[in-house]
């Protein structure tokens, strides 16, 4: 009888082993949050490397694979991932992460976007989302909604742990206010700073801290910079007061540091998402990272 | 409101008889109860569905009120979520998308708004080369087919899910030949499972065949202006499709890798190297030129067994070497009948691996920079049939002049229309290309073909074309085998992904005619959905 339930036992462990829900996710952030929620009681990927540029990922081979293991796909959505995305779901072979599956999870579906198209749009505006601009993970404000609906998912799925998930879920949102109200705090000095991005990358995060965005390096979103767009960009800001010019990592540096230096503003090289500079490895270190950065270049 | 008809009808009809059998009818009193009974049976049952219509009518309003409860807390809810967001430029996408349609608006075709992802890409190119005999000197079925403009191709491409169960997929290709005429070929048409079990996936229709990595590839997908000569000689101009199946199954190996296995029919003209005809090409037809190894083709049978059909297994593993690395390695065979001679029935191998080497940093914009570096090697072993140029028993003389007529081919040893016998001929060649994305929307690429056929019986017989008069020239090696390598480097510039304009070079060495030159600029646009790039 003992050996019989010590071999229960061990069964059930075994099941409950399996029962680790295997999430993937496109982006370094949503797998951050999904870590903060799930903690060791998930496995997490993130398809997309922090440096890479999220519209544009390698549909590697191997990713199917990744895929059809999966039991949740946490996916931005709005279009970010759509140059890549949609070739692999369908070829992964899991009815779980196709759309309207169980475990597919499209994060943008909880978030209220910004820069909805309101008028026609047609592609000689440049690769335009019509469904809104995708990059609302760097508004921290929107990683408590991300996390809502991670931690519904998780619980729908993996019932036996749904307690956890929403008491770290709490803790999660706790921190984050705490932390947003923080950082609020620190930027406020600098409400109403003028600000250039290379895309529009950071509109979120500009909208949440109450800076101005005056100008994209790029003329019209995925179109490299031309001399003329360059040229009528610094005459009409040069007299603003423009602070900062602000790219991602991966842009290249040469156009946006000319244009700081010809207006007089900062050039600031920021992440775009989590695992985009090193030491930004969760989705706090992401905000703190950013904020002491533009704190620092406001400063002086 | 059915029923009460019916009662009412009926109720009519009863009275009507009712008072025809009065008449003649002493039980008129009963009769009249009858009536007056039914008449309050008719008036209850009408009350009666009054007042179940007027429940209804009273559930349904409470309903509805509900749901514009329930909608008014969504929106509440929405806007606690938005916080202060307000300020923020809002159009609600999905209030847009709950407005009903009517007719005068215009039909949207943005993904997720209609039920087919539809695109349209047009592929042209312009150029020259020093050939005289562009039609054979670029193979390829959309390859440029004469100096000037040739029109590659415009594709339309409609895609989708046809239901939690099938995707479908069709590309329906147009085009001009060199002599300006239209055509449409039908490039692709299936539908795909989506949910099947144990890993597979199974695809039928009209389909590309799974054969190595070019022939899978549609004309805009192409990188470089042209086709590779191996694929174009050996699989067909246009590739290898034909009706069929496929069957993937996604192998449980701690790697990606795949094997797929594909059933088609092998006859048609996009099966060159089985039951075709003989190919076709769009560029300028050659009247004069032979059929592929000199000798007709019977090919009026469709499908009458299993060995009338097209087999082609592949399998496929890819690995990464590290974040930046990754690697994909293939190997294909197909395996079909063929319908060279007079039996119209041999049989056809082909063997093909390919490398795939992909190198992009981890840091990238817009998918630049990358190396990538893709090599195919394919052997074709085709089993050629018995064939006589004397068809008609009549040595070939059928005007009876004493000479062999025009046209046919003659053994020069015995002045006789030309016996051909089986043989096994082989084929082989390789193309290799790097691209080079070095900046954002530009590539430049390399790309080495070399081609060859192992020289036949047939073509070491002193064989010559008869003129008719008892004279003909003198033929060598069959030019649809012959040997020939190309260089071609190109540059390609892309606006941005939905439109690119290529300059391309060939440096061309035909064996037995000689070395070409040609230069070729491409240009393209996307409209409409983009299906998403595969690796």
């Amino acid at each position: 009888m003992k050996t019989f339930l010590s071999l229960l036992t061990l069964l059930l462990a075994t099941l409950a082993g399996h029962a680790k829900l295997n999430v993937v996710a496109t982006l370094p952030d949503y797998a951050a949050i999904a870590k903060e929620i799930g903690g060791d009681r998930i496995d997490v990927t993130s398809l997309a490397k922090g440096p890479e540029d999220a519209h544009f990922v390698d549909a590697k081979p191997s990713f199917i694979r990744v895929l059809n293991k999966a039991d949740i796909l946490l996916e931005g959505g709005a279009d970010l991932e759509i140059g890549w995305l949609p070739s692999l779901v369908a070829n992964a072979r899991n009815s779980k992460i196709l759309p309207n599956g169980s475990g597919h999870v499209v994060l943008s579906e909880n978030v209220k976007l910004i820069g909805v198209p309101t008028g026609p749009v047609d592609r000689s505006m440049g690769d335009v989302h019509p469904a809104g601009n995708p990059h609302y993970a760097m508004d921290p404000v929107n990683g408590k909604f991300m996390a809502e609906r991670i931690t519904q998912v998780l619980s729908r799925l993996d019932s036996a742990n749904a307690a956890f998930y929403q008491s770290n879920n709490e803790r999660f949102a706790l921190r984050l206010d705490q932390k947003v109200t923080d950082w609020k705090r620190r930027l406020e000095p600098y409400r109403g700073a003028k600000v250039i991005t290379y895309h529009r990358t950071f509109d979120y995060f500009l909208e949440r801290f109450g800076f101005e965005l005056v100008g994209t390096i790029e003329p019209k979103p995925g179109l490299e910079p031309s001399p003329t767009h360059i040229n009528a960009l610094m005459s009409r800001t040069k007299e603003q007061g423009v602070k900062l010019v602000i790219a991602e990592p991966f842009r290249p540096r040469r156009t946006p540091e000319y244009v700081a230096d010809r207006i007089g503003a900062k050039m600031l090289v920021l992440p775009d998402k989590v695992g985009a500079v090193k030491n930004v490895t969760d989705y706090f270190g992401l905000f703190d990272y950013t904020v002491t950065q533009v704190e620092t270049a406001l400063k002086n | 409101m059915k029923l009460s008809k019916i009662v009412a009808l009926s109720s009519a009809l009863c009275l009507v008889t009712s008072v025809a059998q009065a008449q003649s009818n002493p039980e008129l009193d009963q009769l009249k109860k009858q009536l007056q009974q039914m008449q309050q049976n008719f008036d209850r049952i009408q009350r009666e569905q009054k007042q179940q219509i007027d429940a209804l009518q009273k559930q349904l309003e409470a309903v509805q009120q509900n749901q514009t409860t329930a909608v008014a807390e969504q929106d509440k809810l929405k806007e606690q979520m938005s916080l202060r967001m307000d300020d923020v430029p809002r159009t609600d996408a999905s209030e847009l998308d709950r407005k009903p349609w009517r007719p005068t608006d215009p039909i949207r075709i943005g993904r997720g708004t209609t039920f087919m992802d539809i695109g349209l890409v047009g592929t042209f190119a312009v150029g020259g080369s020093t050939a005289d005999d562009i039609g054979a000197l670029q193979i390829g079925g959309h390859d440029p087919n004469q100096n000037g403009f040739t029109v590659q191709g415009l594709e339309l491409s409609l895609s989708g899910a046809v239901d939690p169960y099938f995707r479908g997929n069709a590309n329906i290709l147009f085009a001009l030949d060199a002599d300006g005429e239209s055509f449409v070929e039908l490039e692709e048409a299936w539908l795909e499972t989506s949910v099947l079990p144990g890993n597979l996936q199974l695809r039928g229709g009209q389909l590309l065949t799974e054969f190595g990595r070019h022939n899978v590839l549609h004309p805009h997908g192409f990188a470089f202006v042209d086709s590779p000569l191996v694929n174009a000689r050996l699989l067909g101009p246009d590739g290898l499709r034909n009706p069929g199946a496929r069957l993937a199954w996604l192998t449980p190996t701690p790697f990606y890798s795949e094997l797929f296995f594909t059933v088609q029919n092998s006859h048609g003209e996009n099966a060159s190297s089985f039951r075709s005809s003989g190919g076709h090409r769009h560029g300028e037809e050659d009247e004069e030129q032979l059929p592929f190894a000199y000798r007709h083709f019977d090919n009026d049978r469709g499908v009458n067994g299993l060995d009338d059909l097209l087999f082609t297994p592949r399998y496929a593993l890819s690995f990464d070497l590290n974040d930046s690395h990754t690697v994909l390695l293939g190997a294909s065979a197909a395996f079909g009948p063929n319908s060279s001679g007079e039996s119209g029935n041999n049989s056809t191998q082909i063997y093909g691996t390919d490398l795939t080497w992909r190198w992009k940093p981890v840091s990238h914009e817009g998918g630049f920079p990358f190396v990538m570096w893709q090599t195919e090697g394919l052997l074709r072993k085709y089993r050629a049939g018995e064939f006589d140029w004397d068809e008609d028993g009549n040595g070939g003389d059928e005007d009876g002049d004493g000479f062999v007529d025009g046209g046919i081919l003659v053994d020069a040893s015995t002045g006789l229309p030309a016996a051909l016998g089986r043989e096994t001929l082989t084929d082989y060649g390789f193309y290799t290309q790097l691209l080079y994305g070095f900046k954002k929307g530009w590539v430049a690429g390399l790309r080495f073909d070399y081609l060859t056929g192992d020289r036949g019986n047939y073509e070491s017989m002193p064989l010559l074309i008869s003129d008719g008069e008892g004279g003909g020239d003198l033929l060598g090696r069959d030019p649809l085998r012959n040997e020939r390598w190309r260089v071609s480097p190109n540059l390609t510039w892309f606006p941005t992904e939905f439109s690119k304009v290529r300059l391309q070079y060939n440096y061309d060495d035909r064996r037995d005619i000689g070395v070409d030159h040609s230069v070729w600029l491409q240009f393209e646009f996307v409209l409409g959905a983009h299906a998403a790039h595969k690796f």
